[in-house]
């Protein structure tokens, strides 16, 4: 059977609604919450490269290389975030996370 | 073709698998390891795509720095992680129809989608034929070139980040003694020594 783009896009998008389920079923743990963004992330890169090659537009492959970037920087920013809570607060349940009343 | 197959099977597979242990772990130091593994399968995926380059720099990046990067946060910071993980039933059925939900409605965009024969004559870089230049030294190629605007935007991205987790994690202490170079520079022998009359026989009180 012969593998094509279809199969990479389920994969793709069985690993969001993954990442989709983590959030709302650890709810509580900030940094299992950031997993699953990555997790998003990455089916997103999975996307992109899957139509990339499978058109053989390079572009695809560029651009995924920028969400890379992103998902970097969106991990280091958010962890030093924690760090930094977590020394003024000792904890870093969601919910305590309420100063701005939002 | 066979062996593609099976091996698409697999890392898709073993992807899948880790990425719901991700979630479903109940130590999150096996959550990170579980990530990586996912990562992994995942850059074997983009080998059997033909993104080699990707799939290296998949490898480096998140398992070399973002993986490693959540293991030292998840073992540095001192939680209690069974307490954060009650209620966690509570939120299992409203999250598990969304989940499905969005399954659901992705698989039917894939399943219903189509390529359009337009959509060919709109691609900008075309790949390299098989045969031909290597996947690395094809993005090269129009990285630097063609998208050097994007390319420095990346840059100046990971700039902004490594300030603001600098700027965010980098606290001083109090009452912690520190080198003060423009004081020692500004030492001159009137302030640093004093002379004294030391009367023989008697010594300093």
């Amino acid at each position: 059977m012969e593998i094509g783009l279809s199969h990479y896009l389920t994969v793709a998008a069985i690993l969001f609604a993954i990442g989709i389920f983590g959030i709302f079923l650890n709810r509580k743990n900030v940094i299992i919450i950031l997993m699953s963004i990555e997790l998003m992330l990455l089916a997103v890169n999975i996307n992109l490269v899957a139509f990339s090659t499978h058109l053989g537009d390079l572009m695809g492959q560029v651009f995924a290389l920028l969400v890379l970037t992103v998902a970097a920087g969106e991990a280091a920013i958010g962890l030093a975030i924690l760090v930094a809570y977590h020394r003024n607060r000792g904890s870093i349940a969601v919910e305590d996370i309420n100063m701005m009343k939002g | 073709m066979a062996v593609a197959g099976i091996f698409f099977y697999l890392f898709s597979a073993i992807t899948v698998a880790a990425a719901f242990m991700v979630i479903a772990a109940r130590n999150p130091v096996h959550s990170v390891l579980f990530l990586i593994l996912a990562f992994f399968n995942s850059a074997g995926l983009f080998v059997l795509m033909g993104a080699e380059f990707l799939a290296m720099i998949l490898v480096v990046v998140y398992v070399g720095a973002v993986a490693v990067l959540f293991l030292f946060v998840v073992m540095m910071l001192d939680i209690d992680f069974a307490e954060l993980r009650q209620g966690m039933l509570q939120y299992l059925p409203v999250g598990g129809v969304i989940g499905v939900i969005l399954l659901i409605e992705l698989i039917f965009v894939v399943g219903s989608w189509a390529l359009s024969p337009e959509a060919v004559a709109t691609i900008a870089d075309k790949a390299p034929s098989v045969g031909g230049i290597t996947n690395t030294e094809a993005i090269g190629q129009i990285l630097y070139t063609k998208y050097v605007y994007l390319f420095q935007a990346a840059g100046i991205v990971l700039l902004i980040a490594m300030v603001g987790a600098i700027v965010l994690t980098l606290h001083h202490k109090e009452g912690v003694r520190r080198q003060s170079i423009p004081r020692q520079v500004a030492r001159t022998p009137a302030t640093a020594i004093e002379v004294r009359e030391v009367k023989s026989g008697e010594g300093l009180s």
